[in-house]
């Protein structure tokens, strides 16, 4: 488990958020991610995230899913275990038709949720840092990544110029884990340091 | 607001292009006419009637596919159609146009009893026919033309309503009492065409005119798989004029978001419109009972087997590789290629469905359908562009402007 070093900046208002990320990107800094109450539209686009890929995945599983089916009946009803059916040729393709796009639906759907998952670093029993608890009530939390040059100070009152209300440090995990919060983390441990 | 470009100067390119579109297409026609329409044999005229009378249909569904766009878009409370409302708008005013035209023909056929065509008109044949008397009560020449003009009528009447109602948000702005009123008549106005949409076009339309033609023959899929037809065929249309527009620099508030929601109509109703089509086709094949049988047997097996198959490439595979991704969609070159594409594919479609019956046993397509094919699209581009210089491009006091101009997919 790396830790990391992290500046986190909150914003109270999504209208200063906008500005601040720019000024952000154009002085240079690593925007590790911003969390916020709730979607925020165009702000990908204001961080420069690239588009997602999840789609193109959800096209090869879809086919997979076609290729399977396809292959798994015409070997089945043709080649491994001819049945008659009703009189119809074995190799009957309007029949398999359904299925197909049955297992098209299922392989796209069950690999884009478990892709999803992946990208976005869920699972059961999986933890991740929480850098601010109010970014699910009334914050924006911009997450800034230190490396060994960065001035943290200068770094966090850039942050505070720019409009956040709150600015801390706090050295994390970066990555996801699998443990529980109260054993490998304190939620509240650094309220003291909070620069208000 | 800066200075928009409210109204339409039809370009003397496009004029051109419609007259000569327009001219090809009566040479063709009058051609036609006298080679096979007033020919002594009746099943050489028979192909001339239906010629003309599916591409007629065709483009009058196709038409009023618009005008259901825009109820359905009004019902559903949409606002993100509003930039490019009166391209619909002026689309739909070809249903008079074509609509007389259809009950000309169709009119004709009825009266002048083309059996070859409509089989059930001949009342002998019907007498001794247990399965065509049993239907009789439905087609029949009364109810055909009573039933045919009251849809076309309707169709136009309604039409008219919403469009007229539409340029009331031309002359100045709403307060809220107002703008409520406005909003709830067109919500009334949408909901008559949809209702009589559905009983015409949604259910008994497509029996009629179609389906009747192998009247021995059913299916209750019939007239959902020709309405989607239209409806993909007209959300194409309507891009395509859209994307016509945007080139000559007007509809300022229309841009990509509003192309990715018409190429999701394009996209989505394609892949409904198989579905449809495959669950006509698949009960039919599974069942294999002859009188089921008899539509698919020329089709599948038949003189129409190549085009059957290319038919569900080009409205399905097409669509469906081509148009998936997001960027497809939000391509202006892509659409056009796509909206042209689908436009072409849905009217093979209507070929063979019409042809299909009426010539069982060669494949007619020739210089007539696409002279013919001509006429209409040249009498489409002259009277939609008419249509589309005839009022202001926007409406500008329409409450829901706002939420259009800032439309985000």
């Amino acid at each position: 488990m790396a830790k990391k070093k992290f500046v986190v900046g909150c914003f109270d208002d999504e209208d200063l958020l906008f500005p601040a990320v720019k000024k952000v990107r154009t002085v240079g800094y690593k925007i590790h991610d911003i969390y916020t109450p709730f979607p925020v539209h165009g702000l990908d686009h204001a961080m420069g995230l690239r588009e997602t890929s999840l789609h193109t995945a959800g096209f090869i599983y879809g086919i997979t899913g076609t290729t399977t089916a396809l292959s798994c009946i015409s070997w089945i009803l043709t080649k491994d275990w001819p049945l008659n059916i009703g009189g119809k040729p074995h190799f009957a393709l309007p029949a398999w038709i359904p299925i197909t796009f049955e297992l098209t639906v299922l392989f796209a759907a069950v690999g884009m949720v478990l892709t999803f998952c992946y990208l976005c670093q869920l699972a059961p029993f999986v933890k991740k840092h929480r850098f601010h608890l109010r970014a699910t009530d009334d914050l924006f939390v911009m997450v800034i990544e230190c490396t060994d040059k960065t001035n943290t100070d200068d770094l966090k009152s850039f942050l505070s110029n720019a409009g956040a209300v709150e600015t801390e440090l706090q050295i994390a995990e970066a990555d996801w884990w699998v443990g529980s919060y109260d054993k490998d983390e304190v939620p509240f441990e650094n309220t003291n340091e909070i620069a208000a | 607001m800066a200075s928009i470009k409210e109204q339409f100067e039809i370009p003397g390119k496009l004029k051109t292009w419609s007259y000569a579109l327009i001219a090809v297409g009566a040479v063709a026609l009058l051609a036609g006419l006298f080679k096979s329409g007033m020919s002594k044999d009746e099943h050489e005229q028979a192909i001339f009637i239906g010629t003309v009378m599916y591409n007629t249909i065709f483009w009058t569904l196709v038409c009023n596919a618009s005008m259901f766009f825009i109820c359905i878009t009004t019902l559903a409370m949409g606002g993100w159609q509003q930039s490019f409302r009166r391209v619909p708008e002026a689309i739909s005013t070809m249903v008079p146009i074509f609509g007389s035209i259809t009950l000309v023909v169709l009119l004709y056929v009825g009266f002048a009893g083309k059996h070859h065509i409509y089989h059930w008109l001949d009342t002998e044949a019907v007498n001794n026919d247990p399965i065509l008397k049993g239907k009789s009560g439905f087609l029949n020449l009364k109810f055909f033309v009573v039933w045919t003009t009251l849809a076309i009528g309707l169709w136009t009447l309604l039409g008219y309503r919403m469009r007229k109602l539409s340029s009331e948000a031309d002359s100045g702005a709403f307060d809220n009492v107002t703008g409520a009123k406005f909003i709830f008549k067109n919500t009334v106005g949408a909901s008559m065409f949809i209702a009589w949409f559905g009983l015409t076009v949604g259910s008994t339309i497509p029996w009629l005119w179609m389906m009747s033609i192998t009247p021995h023959w059913y299916s209750t899929m019939y007239s959902w798989y020709t309405f989607m037809s239209s409806f993909v065929s007209g959300m194409s249309l309507i891009a395509l004029w859209v994307v016509y527009l945007k080139n000559k620099g007007y509809l300022e508030y229309t841009n990509q978001e509003h192309l990715h929601d018409l190429g999701k109509f394009m996209f989505a109703f394609s892949i409904f419109w198989t579905y449809l089509w495959f669950s006509q086709y698949m009960l039919i094949w599974y069942a294999n009972i002859p009188e089921e049988t008899v539509y698919f047997k020329t089709r599948v097996q038949g003189a129409y087997k190549g085009i059957f198959f290319f038919n569900l490439i080009i409205n399905f595979l097409c669509p469906l590789l081509i148009l998936m991704k997001r960027d497809a969609k939000r391509n202006y070159t892509l659409i056009t290629f796509m909206g042209i594409l689908i436009l072409f594919g849905h009217w093979i479609d209507f070929y063979q469905m019409v042809m299909g019956s009426i010539s069982k046993d060669h494949v007619t397509l020739g210089w007539l359908d696409f002279g013919i094919l001509s006429l209409f699209v040249g009498l489409m581009i002259l009277f939609v562009a008419k249509a589309l210089s005839s009022k202001p491009l926007i409406a500008k006091y329409h409450p829901f402007l706002k939420e259009s101009i800032i439309h985000h997919t």
